[in-house]
């Protein structure tokens, strides 16, 4: 076995995905020698833009940011390093009767639209968002400080901790009412309570689904909404953006960030096992056989690959291993990434292009979803997905050629487990894609002559070229019983775990997933703060 | 009633908003949707064009144009190249500022000055015993302003094809007689935004015919007409300052404080001090030798401290989308210290930016300053810093490549840095 050069570490962090850059950044701007080892051929993880077709850059996974932490911006010096983003303008739904639904920053103009579909819920409209972003702001701090601890782990405690915790207790009557609705119902039922119509409800409940194996009308799946609206852009509550150069440019900013405060990365650097003895981990080992010890190492990778595929069950106790395997993933999700020859054009808006520098959902009604998320449980794929799809080029010159346009489009349900086991994806990857140009040809009919160059991403890709388990596009479903002190393990939401020496950083630890960073920041901050560096 | 301008067939066709606002008595857009936001990324990310003819414009010929331009502003124009183009201001017989502007040199005897402000009769009183002719072209010459980092491209295909290569290695600063679509058109490469960035200056019977080239060209590049509220919030981000507002001209002062030197204003590096005797020079040499009483500077104001102040009223952090403009008190430990006049969000930057007048002692970067902030009705003060201006400063902005590809795509991160 080689060993490496005789540098010593204070941290490795294994994975450059944002938050273990995040990590690294926080790390080495206090001071410590930190290396970052990212398997693939450059950092980002999930996060990542790639010229996969020469000339288009696509976002490969991700492909908007809003979760991204104002503090740590300022902390790392983003903006120096190239981080810039641009709003998304609207958010854009057309149905299959050739009438459509954009939702714009303005408000008026919004309601304008709605009341083509119901002068109710029009009035309403301004309300519940304006419901949901106090909400929001009572619920945010939680995504900005280490998980609560639980005095104890009786569920109806846990419960109360969620709705009464320390940020929540000053919540106004009114809002109780609601923040309990969110706590428990599915996304249509608390939609049912403020509107009534279906083409406006049914975009608005994808976001309570996103990521996870559950359909509109499950349990629980209302409380994904409030996430929506945490997302804050330039400080103010805002909405969604693009990263210019695709969100792989926020994670080359904090990489930037991480080197200037003199942290090392090395790509194409894969670590095969971590180097556990008598409950302690001293250092990795790489694919390549080379060693390198640390005296402590923190994952940036997800729950499962952590501990049962890097460290190994056996040096772990039952208990822990037991609740790491309840831990739900079963992605559900799955990306195809177009480079198109010219803008494609909705035959429900023709002539105009300004509906489409937002978000354009495929979600025409609750039914429609609810179909979707059948034909998953039954390990399919949906025949007719929800897809959430943009088109960046539009307002963002760095990613395609002049003229030229990419188009994201993110695809539910794509069930990890296959009928026929989750190994079948790679000869389904062309027949999925085609269900994808086929459900967007019925609204835009032209679709297949402008495309260049298509790329398709199945759970299994997700897991195989990403090492996201099971293709979970969080690293674990994003539910309720699966967030703050129990995320990912209760007892063990803090960043520690049963190994000494050993920390978790991204996103299958507190506050979640998404392009957050808080959960490599506040790692950072916990092993700093505890002296174990 | 403000006049159209000769873009208005165009721009008032887009504007939907009917957000107009009078600038120099013509008709200006202020933003052409419901909001100005899309035509600022379009400035920071793409591109986008503004209607600038507003602008007041002299030009001048003869074989001393030179020799007047030097006797009145701040600049030995005579050392100007042809084909260049220089920022400068001028000043009354004190040396105290009156406006500032650009001049261009189109040809060995003939110039273009631009300015915020009428001043041609007091450019005509100085042009005693020198041969020159000077003409108000303010109402002849219609300009559009192409701006962002995708602004090469879209001139450069507006115009006709033997002048794209020229145009594409035309330096920061440089001016180009080139042809559109079989008119005379200059371009300069100069701009309001701080970023890459063109103007382009014809005739007026030409504007729409230009207005639809450009448009035509930067289809393909994502080019939005924008309103002067975009323009104004990367002026702010490119720390200009603007006549009127940063600065009251010595000309519109009612008292002798409200008047600047160009030292105060921040554009003392405009004064060619040492030659022949020009107008102000010897209030200019004053002004330069003594302490002068105030100093322009940027401010970046403290964002956690804004946030607790909303906080404490149960309030998220709320603040215009547009570029401010007025007078906001600026303290120092001991007291006011001076005002700060323009402000925005940087929505590029991620920072509270503001550009102010301080007290000489107080100019240094680095020193820590407080600015009068309004929180639910109430009068609060949050730390604002003296940074450098420009806040926002990207390379593409002076950087000229030096061949001339005929698509400069195959690195577009690179380049847009
Ligand atoms: C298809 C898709 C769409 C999404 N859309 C959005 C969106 O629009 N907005 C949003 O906010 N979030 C979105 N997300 C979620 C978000 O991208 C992730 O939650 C986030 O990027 C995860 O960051 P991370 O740093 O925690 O982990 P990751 O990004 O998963 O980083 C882990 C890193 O570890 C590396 N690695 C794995 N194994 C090893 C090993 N053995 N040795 C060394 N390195 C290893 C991986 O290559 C990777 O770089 C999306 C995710 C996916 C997959």
């Amino acid at each position: 076995m080689k060993q490496s050069a005789s540098k010593s570490y204070d941290a490795i962090i294994v994975g450059g995905g944002h938050n273990g850059l995040v990590c690294a950044a926080y790390l080495a701007r206090a001071g410590r020698k930190v290396l970052v080892l990212e398997k693939r051929h450059l950092v980002g993880g999930a996060a990542v833009s790639e010229e996969i077709f020469p000339g288009f850059t696509y976002s490969v996974c991700s492909y908007v940011v809003s979760l991204l932490r104002p503090w740590i911006i300022r902390d790392l010096n983003l903006v120096e390093h190239g981080y810039q983003t641009i709003p998304l303008e609207c958010s854009f739904s057309p149905y299959p009767d050739g009438r459509s639904l954009c939702r714009w920053s303005d408000a008026d103009e919004t309601r304008r639209e709605i009341s083509r579909f119901s002068t109710r819920d029009a009035e309403i409209y301004g309300t519940y968002g304006a419901t949901m972003a106090r909400l929001a702001a009572f619920a945010k701090p939680i995504i900005d400080s280490p998980a609560p601890q639980p005095a104890s782990l009786d569920p109806r405690e846990l419960l109360q901790l969620f709705r009464l915790g320390k940020n929540l207790r000053d919540l106004p009557a009114d809002l109780l009412e609601q923040e309990l609705g969110l706590m428990t119902m599915s996304a249509v039922d608390f939609l049912d309570a403020w509107f009534e119509s279906d083409q406006l409800k049914a975009p608005m409940a994808c976001s309570g689904i996103i990521g996870t194996f559950q359909g509109v009308r499950s349990p629980g799946t209302a409380y994904v909404l409030l996430h929506h609206y945490m997302g804050e852009i330039d400080g103010a509550f805002r909405s969604w953006g693009f990263a210019r150069g695709g969100t792989g440019g926020v994670s080359n900013a904090i990489a930037s960030s991480a080197q200037a405060f003199g942290a090392e990365i090395r790509t194409s650097a894969g670590v095969d096992r971590m180097l556990v003895a008598n409950g302690k981990c001293g250092g990795v080992v790489l694919d390549s056989g080379e060693e390198i010890r640390a005296r402590t190492v923190i994952s940036g990778v997800d729950p499962r690959l952590t501990f049962m595929g890097l460290v190994g069950s056996e040096h772990l106790p039952d208990e822990f291993v037991k609740e790491l395997t309840r831990f739900r993933y079963r992605g559900s999700s799955g990306k195809v990434n177009l480079a198109l020859d010219r803008l494609p054009e909705f035959a429900c808006r023709p002539g105009s292009s300004a509906h489409l520098r937002g978000d354009i959902a495929i979600a025409p009604s609750i039914d429609y979803l609810e179909r979707a998320y059948d034909e998953a449980k039954y390990g399919k794929f949906s025949r007719r997905p929800y897809l959430n799809v943009v088109i960046p080029s539009l307002v963002d010159s760095t990613i395609a050629p002049p003229g030229k346009h990419v188009m994201s489009c993110f695809v539910q349900y794509a069930p990890y487990d296959l009928e026929g086991g989750a190994e079948r994806w790679p000869e389904q990857r062309e027949a999925f894609g085609d269900t994808v140009i086929d459900t967007l040809e019925e609204y835009i009919p032209d679709l297949r002559e402008i495309i260049l160059h298509r790329q398709v991403l199945t759970p299994w890709d997700l897991e195989q070229e990403f090492g996201l388990t099971e293709g979970n596009i969080f690293h674990g479903e994003l539910s309720l019983e699966q967030l703050a002190f129990l995320r990912p393990v209760s007892g063990w939401a803090h960043y520690k775990t049963p190994i000494n020496n050993l920390w978790m950083c991204a996103s299958g630890t507190h506050p979640g997933g998404g392009i957050m960073g808080a959960p490599g920041a506040l790692a950072a901050k916990a092993m700093l703060k505890s002296g174990a560096l | 009633m403000p006049v159209p301008s000769p873009f208005h067939p165009r721009t008032a066709d887009l504007c939907t908003s009917l957000a107009w606002k009078s600038w120099a008595g013509i008709f200006a857009v202020e933003h052409f949707g419901t909001c100005h936001e899309r035509e600022y990324y379009a400035l920071r990310h793409t591109a986008a064009m503004i209607d600038v003819t507003p602008l007041y414009k002299i030009d001048l010929t003869g074989p001393d144009a030179a020799k007047l331009l030097a006797r009145v502003t701040s600049r030995d124009i005579t050392k100007l190249d042809v084909g260049r183009c220089t920022y400068l201001c001028w000043c009354d017989d004190d040396g105290m500022l009156l406006d500032d502007g650009t001049v261009t040199r189109l040809d060995d005897e003939h110039f273009r000055l631009t300015a915020a402000e009428p001043y041609f009769h007091w450019f005509e009183s100085h042009a005693r015993g020198v041969d020159v002719e000077l003409s108000d072209t303010s109402a002849r010459i219609a300009s559009l302003a192409v701006q962002g980092p995708r602004s090469r491209e879209v001139v450069a295909a507006a115009l006709e094809p033997e002048f794209q290569s020229a145009l594409r290695t035309l330096p920061f600063f440089g001016a180009l007689a080139a042809r559109v679509r079989g008119f005379d058109c200059v371009v300069t490469r100069t701009g309001y935004t701080g970023d890459l960035g063109y103007e382009l200056w014809t005739a007026n019977e030409f504007a729409l015919e230009l207005w639809d080239a450009v448009d035509l060209a930067g289809f393909a590049h994502g080019l939005l007409p924008a309103g002067l509220s975009a323009l104004d919030v990367s002026r702010v981000e490119a720390g200009f300052i603007l006549a009127g507002v940063d600065y009251t001209s010595a000309r519109d002062a009612a008292i002798p404080a409200q008047k600047s030197s160009p030292y105060e204003v921040g554009l003392g590096w405009t004064v060619e001090l040492d030659r022949e005797d020009f107008i102000g020079r010897s209030g200019l040499a004053k002004s330069r030798s003594n302490p002068h009483r105030r100093a322009t500077v940027g401010l970046v104001l403290d964002w956690n401290e804004l946030e607790r102040l909303f906080e404490a009223e149960g309030l998220p952090p709320e603040l215009p989308s547009t570029a401010w403009r007025g007078g906001v008190p600026v303290y120092s430990a001991s007291g006011q210290v001076g005002r700060a006049t323009s402000g925005v969000w940087s929505p590029t930057l991620k920072q509270n930016l503001a550009i102010g007048m301080v007290g000489r002692s107080h100019a240094k970067v680095g020193t820590k300053l407080e600015m009068e902030v309004l929180v639910e009705y109430q009068r609060l003060r949050i730390s604002a810093t003296v940074s450098k201006r420009p806040f926002f400063d990207p390379p593409r902005k002076r950087f000229t490549p030096k061949n001339s590809p005929s698509s400069s795509h195959s690195s577009p991160s690179g380049e847009l840095v």
